[in-house]
């Protein structure tokens, strides 16, 4: 029994759900993104979401900047100075004449070698204690039977509580409709038996969509063997159920610091230190009763 | 353009002020934000927090008024406290982005969501002071009316204290670092603005226990809220920044205005009233100061990115022992 010895929580059966199927979720392996927007588009057009028609962002190709209401597949470009993981070509170059070469006079120059491009494609990461979830008011954000958080629109009144909740920033406020909107990692879709239509847009298999612990399996796996190959930035995030959210639902497989992808390096749902946070409060109400006593006790010249 | 997407600043040091965090160096994607802002806007969300203060602080005063024989000054929280109750609903429903499902906030109870707390709290209490203020008015039922002010005294305190919780409970770093002082704060803040509304609008004969009360109120708000922002390190730049910065120095100052004119003038009626009127302000002033800070530290990504290196920094040090 491997659910005796996981620590994982299992947030379906947490939710009360009996019998439910297994979760499911994302390993987004971000060495093998091309940053071709396929999951971008495919998730606007299943999820039937609105243009967001903003200006160009001067931000390499990213001109989605950001998850929000209207984008719940972003793809971040990131340039930077740095070197290109080492490759071995395959290729002899024993019998070429290097000097000969250089007498050419051409060269590549040193600042254009030291350069690679960061793709990834950010998601909603469907929190194991997922902050959205545990301050909806209304009851709109709910659980899946898969593990996986999805708000309902016809009960949503958006109040906008779950916006500074998240401590990813995914989940917005659409302004012209007045609602919380965010990935439901097509829970439609998935009730059919089929996968999220971004994952099937993927052309490289950077989305991979499974359920959650055959999917962490295979990103400890892979990012040992990249890390064998000799990319030594290679490093898993949200895979990590003791993490300061439990775990993501959507994980990923990033090749540089999280912030570097607008990643918060150290994500806590904010939950978790809300008992203390109503004790606090608690303190301060009965404090208001005894300064009220004392104000009237204290008594006064007038 | 820089090929260099990634901003990589370097905090400078202010005001030999010393933070909990070192001068660190951090990455972000473009300078953009790591969290969302809040969607909540202005005046209706700093307003009802300043208007919760208000009126969960007035009902306290309006039942010790009514247990010490101070009509007058009973009305005058009794009357504040249903208008301020009012006026914070009718804020809370506007900011919603569907305040036709309002309602909506009342299928379930969670308390793991501040504001479904709020809304039930609110819903009890709002009845509550406004029976309480109409029997006042009137002079009917008065036995109804003194349940009903108890009532309201009994859940009061908590209208003015769970705003706090419900912006602590969130990702935004000034709001949610701050939780442990940010109740009290609160509390002090709407015990401010109470007393100010009693010094403005009580007879100066029934005046004194408002005048204590804005006095205590100043003195928890000012030092609680000093001891947070020592708390918070870095993350109090927020405080001193832009608007933040502008709303939180107008609310010390006009609470310390108040404080000594409500002390100095108490024998003169005006001089109670201008004190009565700084003291309020104060008390939104500092609800605005704290609600701007909070968006200021969710635009920044540093606030975010900064505090949360230094956990996992302090995290590996800790294991390395």
């Amino acid at each position: 029994m491997a659910r005796l010895t996981e620590k994982t929580v299992d947030p379906a059966s947490e939710a009360g759900y009996v019998d439910h199927p297994r979760r499911m979720g994302f390993f987004t392996d971000t060495s093998v993104c091309i940053g071709c927007k396929a999951c971008e588009v495919a998730c606007k057009e299943w999820n039937a979401i609105p243009e967001d028609s903003g200006p160009l962002t001067g931000m390499s190709y990213d001109n989605t900047a950001g998850l929000g209401a209207n984008t719940w597949r972003h793809v971040a470009f990131i340039e930077q100075r740095k070197p290109m993981a080492y490759q071995e070509p395959g290729v002899d170059h024993r019998d070429i004449d290097g000097l000969a070469l250089a007498e050419q006079g051409f060269s590549v120059s040193e600042a254009a070698e030291e350069f690679r491009w960061l793709m990834a494609s950010d998601v909603c990461k469907h929190c194991t204690h997922a902050a959205c979830l545990d301050v909806c008011p209304t009851g709109s954000l709910f659980r899946t039977e898969f593990g996986t958080v999805v708000v309902q629109e016809d009960i949503c009144n958006g109040c906008g509580y779950c916006v500074p909740a998240c401590p990813y920033g995914v989940i917005d406020r659409r302004a012209d409709d007045g609602r919380a909107w965010k990935c439901t990692l097509c829970y439609d879709r998935l009730g059919v038996g089929q996968e999220p239509a971004c994952a099937k847009a993927c052309p490289t298999e950077s989305i991979q969509f499974g359920p959650l612990d055959e999917l962490r399996e295979r990103a400890a796996r892979r990012v040992e063997q990249l890390r064998a190959d000799g990319v030594t930035d290679a490093r898993l995030y949200g895979a990590d159920p003791d993490d300061g959210v439990g775990g993501d639902g959507a994980f990923f497989l990033l090749l540089d610091e999280p912030e570097v992808y607008g990643l918060p390096p150290d994500p806590v749902v904010t939950t978790r230190d809300l008992s203390a946070m109503w004790r606090r409060a608690g303190a301060a109400a009965l404090l208001a009763v005894a300064g009220a006593v004392a104000a009237f006790a204290l008594g006064g010249s007038r | 353009m820089s090929v260099l997407n990634v901003t990589r600043k370097r905090r400078r040091g202010r005001r030999g002020e010393q933070p909990m965090v070192p001068d660190a160096e951090f990455s972000s994607y473009y300078g953009k934000p790591v969290i969302n802002s809040p969607v909540w806007s202005v005046p209706d969300v700093p307003g009802y927090l300043f208007l919760g203060g208000l009126a969960g602080l007035s009902s306290l005063l309006a039942a010790g008024s009514d247990l010490t024989g101070r009509d007058a000054l009973g009305k005058v929280g009794k009357l504040g406290a249903f208008g301020a109750g009012v006026l914070s609903l009718v804020g809370l429903v506007h900011d919603l982005g569907r305040p036709m499902r309002f309602l909506h906030m009342l299928r379930v109870l969670k308390v793991t969501s501040p504001m479904s707390v709020g809304s039930w709290l609110l819903s009890g209490y709002v009845p509550l002071a406004g029976v309480a203020a109409a029997t006042t008015v009137t002079g009917r039922l008065p036995r109804i009316g003194a349940l009903a002010t108890a009532g309201s005294a009994l859940l009061g305190p908590a209208v003015a204290a769970y705003t706090a919780t419900l912006l602590s409970d969130t990702a935004v770093p000034a709001w949610h670092d701050g939780y442990r002082e940010m109740p009290f704060v609160f509390v002090g803040s709407g015990a401010t603005a109470a007393g100010g509304l009693g010094l403005l609008a009580a007879p100066i004969a029934q005046m004194s226990p408002a005048r204590n009360l804005a006095l205590l109120g100043v003195g928890l708000e000012l030092a609680m809220f000093r001891r947070m922002r020592t708390r918070l390190g870095m993350v109090a730049e927020a405080y001193d920044t832009g608007k933040a910065a502008k709303y939180v120095k107008a609310g010390q100052a006009l609470s310390a205005l108040g404080a000594v004119g409500a002390v100095v003038g108490r024998r003169n009626r005006i001089a109670c009233a201008l004190s009565g009127v700084a003291l309020l302000a104060a008390s939104a002033a500092t609800r605005w100061g704290v609600f701007h800070a909070g968006m200021i530290s969710s635009e920044d990504p540093k606030y975010t990115v900064v505090p949360q290196r230094e956990r996992i920094r302090k995290r590996r040090g800790d294991k390395e022992f």
